[in-house]
This record gives C-alpha cells, structure tokens and sequence, in this order.
C-alpha cells in the first residue's frame, strides 16, 4: 500500500513540476471553449442549450490527449521494466498510474469545468450537475484512457489509434453524463439515475482497467 | 479443438470441407432471397419496404455473432496458447465490419421511409451498432499499426475483450431504452411475434449468411496460415544471406 502511495505521488509530483502537464490540459481546454463561440456564432440560446455537450466533448478530448503521458516517459527510461519486478501486482501499478493521471489531470479539468461554462452560456442551475457528474464521469475516462496508453505505448504514432480506439469507449460516458448534467427540473434530488449508471461505469472501469492495461503492458515489457 | 491446434491438420479438414460450406451457402442465399423477393408477402405498414429487413436483420445478427466468435478466439488465444485462435480472431474482424456496415446501411436506407430520417441519435439501438463498427475499425486498425505480429497478436487480443462490454448493450438495448427501433420479434422467450410466411425467409437468410461467414472465415484463416508461412520462409532467406 506504501509502495503504491508512493508511486501516486512521484506521478503527481512529476506532471506537476515537469510542465506540459494540467497546465497544458487546461489550456486546450479554455482555447476549444473560445473556438466554440467563434464557430457557431454569438446566438446566447444556442450555446446555452449546447454547453453542456461542448463541455463534455472538450473534457474527453483533454484527457485523450493527455492520456500518453500516463505510461509513455516510463515505458521510454525503463522505470515500467523496474515496476514488473516489484512485490506489488502489476495491475495495481497500472491502476495507481491510472488514479495518478485522474488526480493531475482529469479532476482538475472536470472542476474548472463549470467555471468555464460562463464562456457558453451555461445554465446556473446546471453547474451543480454539471460539476458533480463531470467529477464521477472523469474517474471513468482516465482509467479508460489509461487502457488506450496502454495499448499503443510501443508505438510510434500511437496518438490518432489512441483516439479510434478509446472514443468509442467514451460513448456510455457521455451519454449518461450529459444526461446527468442537465438542469435539475421539479425534483431536487441530486442522485438522478443517469448519475447511479455513470457511477457503476466508472467502477467497471476501476475493475476492468487495470487487468487490461497491465496485460498489455506486459505484451510490451517482455 | 486441441485436434485442430496443428496448421496441416487445419488445412486439411478445411480444404476437404470448404467447397460443401460455400456451395450450402450459396444454395441457402438463392433460396432465402427467392423466399424474401418474391414469396413473402408485403407488409400492411410498410409495404415493400419490409423486403430490407430481410438483408438488414441477419447481417445485424451476423455482426454480433462476428464479434463474440473475435472475442471468444481471443480468449483461447489467451487461455490455450492455441496457434490459430489468432489467426481466426484477426481474419473474423473485417467480415465482422462488413456485416456491420451492411446492417447499418440497409438500416438507414429502410429508415428513410419509414421513420423519414437516414439517422437517428438518440436511437440507443443505432448508435451502439455504430459503436460496433468503430470497435471493429480499432480491432483491425492494431493489427495494422504494430509490426511485429506476435506483439500485435497479444495486444489485439486485450482490445477484442474489452470491446465484449458493448454487446449486452447493443442486445438489450432496445428493451432498456425507448427507442425508435423496434424490439426483438423472432429470439423471444414466448415464441415468434412475426408471420409464418415472413419468419421462413428470415430464418433462411438467417442461416445463409451464417455460411457464408463460415465459408469467407475458413478462406482468409487460410490465406493467413499461408501469409505467415510466406513471412517464414523470407525471414529464413534473409538468413541465409
């Protein structure tokens, strides 16, 4: 368990103090959040209907694009070979990589995400929502992106494959988290189903992740 | 299926039993599409339009099946080390995709009349079947990108698993949302909800695609044992060199 708190924090501490990290996932974020506007128009109505989508589509986008940097500087200095040979299982390395990469970069983005709303027009009462199912939705799509690292970390142009294989992935998230971040009608109960299923997928994801990132990496180590 | 593991043996019952699958298959497609063309009557609602479905439901079928079959041999590939489930697992995807992009097409060319739209987003039932195809691009897209075949094998074989997880969903997906696309008529627990005279043709075509993967998977398993022995036989001359 030290072993693995450990390994979280030398990642955070890594993306933190080497750049190109949450700043630069935060910044493509904040640019598609400007370009949006730009392209479809000033019409308030229309980019207050539409926030909520634009904002989860930028969400998914930023942690896919960041998503290499989960395994790739390990893989590349040997530290992966290290890890294979350490007293924990190797699918917990892969799911503290994973929680690593949720904690630098995905939660971040899901927090700023509401803020950035204001930029869209989005809805005041649908920042609760918002804010809430991008926090859960998030978990889910880095431990999916870490699958997708995984998966292309031997390669040398990984990153478009990263995106055909893991987007379609990304479909049931986005589904019930836009459905989830919707403005709250008569009812004020706030665990709304779509919220309960974006939760079971992130802890499918939890479960499923790890086995199938390990089991890929290892295809890579040997 | 421990009997099969060996290649020469492989080849042999599939050089002996491929002219009967495709001729089977052959046969089964005229008799179906006879049945479905020219036997089975017009619907009340839809009128000849319903003639769609009876390519558009079994290559749906097909596309499911295609990917459990990917899945499965995936998964002896894992469990067994068995040296064709590789094989089978790669040359399933394309047939697989094909299948898929056959029902989605005929689907939308059937919806255009009927529902009055090519394409329906928030239909659960299409967007997992388009889902579908984008798992069976990505499937044959790793095949392509990594050059090592026994590397690329291990890896294909973790990204066909993990695509499983959308076939409950694509199966059930009609009956847990309300959709536009209409519930199972012919797998259902109290019988058939569909006409005699439409249900024979169905099954037929049903059976005939069946086949006809059977046949064009046995074919490329082929052509793939023979690819990798090319592949050998031009490592062991650079060898030699």
């Amino acid at each position: 368990m030290t072993l693995i708190l450990a390994l979280i924090r030398r990642d955070l501490s890594l993306s933190i103090r080497q750049g190109g990290g949450v700043g630069t996932a935060l910044g493509f974020f904040l640019t598609v959040m400007v370009l949006l506007p730009i392209g479809l128009g000033p019409d308030q109505a229309l980019l207050g209907k539409i926030a909520p989508g634009a904002l989860w589509i930028s969400l998914l986008l930023s942690v896919l694009l960041s998503a290499d940097r989960i395994y790739q500087q390990d893989y590349d200095d040997g530290s992966l070979d290290i890890m294979t040979m350490s007293p924990v299982p190797f699918e917990l390395v892969a799911l503290a990589k994973a929680v690593a990469h949720w904690l630098s970069t995905s939660l971040p983005l899901a927090i700023a995400a509401p803020v950035l709303g204001f930029l869209v027009n989005l809805d005041p009462r649908a920042i609760w929502p918002l804010a809430l199912a991008m926090m859960v939705g998030s978990i889910a799509l880095s431990l999916l992106a870490s699958i997708g690292a995984a998966v292309t970390v031997g390669l040398r142009r990984g990153g478009l494959l990263v995106s055909l294989l893991v987007l379609p992935l990304y479909v049931p998230v986005l589904i019930f988290g836009l459905s989830a971040s919707q403005a709250p009608g008569s009812s004020p109960d706030i665990a709304t189903p779509s919220l309960l299923i974006l939760l079971a997928l992130a802890l499918v994801s939890v479960v499923l992740s790890p086995l199938a990132s390990a089991a890929a990496l290892r295809s890579y180590l040997k | 299926m421990q009997y099969l593991a060996n290649p020469t043996r492989f080849l042999k019952l599939a050089n002996a039993v491929l002219p009967f699958v495709w001729a089977i298959a052959v046969a089964l497609l005229i008799l179906g599409l006879y049945g479905a063309l020219a036997t089975a009557p017009a619907d009340y609602q839809q009128g000849e339009t319903v003639r769609i479905m009876y390519v558009h439901v079994p290559a749906a079928w097909m596309a499911l099946f295609v990917y459990v079959v990917m899945a499965l041999a995936s998964a002896v590939a894992i469990i067994f080390r068995h040296p064709l489930a590789d094989a089978a697992a790669k040359t399933a995807a394309p047939i697989g995709a094909v299948f898929c992009f056959l029902s989605l097409a005929t689907g939308s060319l059937w919806g255009q009349p009927m529902w009055g739209t090519w394409w329906q987003w928030g239909d659960a039932r299409l967007t997992s079947m388009f889902v579908l195809l984008l798992l069976y691009i990505g499937y044959i897209a790793i095949w392509a990108a990594i050059d090592e075949p026994h590397r690329a094998a291990m890896i294909a074989r973790v990204v066909a698993l993990v695509g499983v997880i959308n076939i409950p969903i694509i199966k059930f997906s009609v009956d847990w949302w309300n959709t536009l696309h209409q519930p199972a008529s012919v797998f259902r627990m109290d019988g058939p909800s569909i006409a005699p005279s439409m249900l024979w043709p169905l099954l037929v075509m049903g059976l005939a695609y069946s086949f006809l993967f059977l046949a064009l998977h046995l074919t490329s398993i082929r052509a793939e044992i023979a690819a990798r022995k090319i592949r050998q036989i031009q490592i062991a001359e650079i060898g030699e060199r």
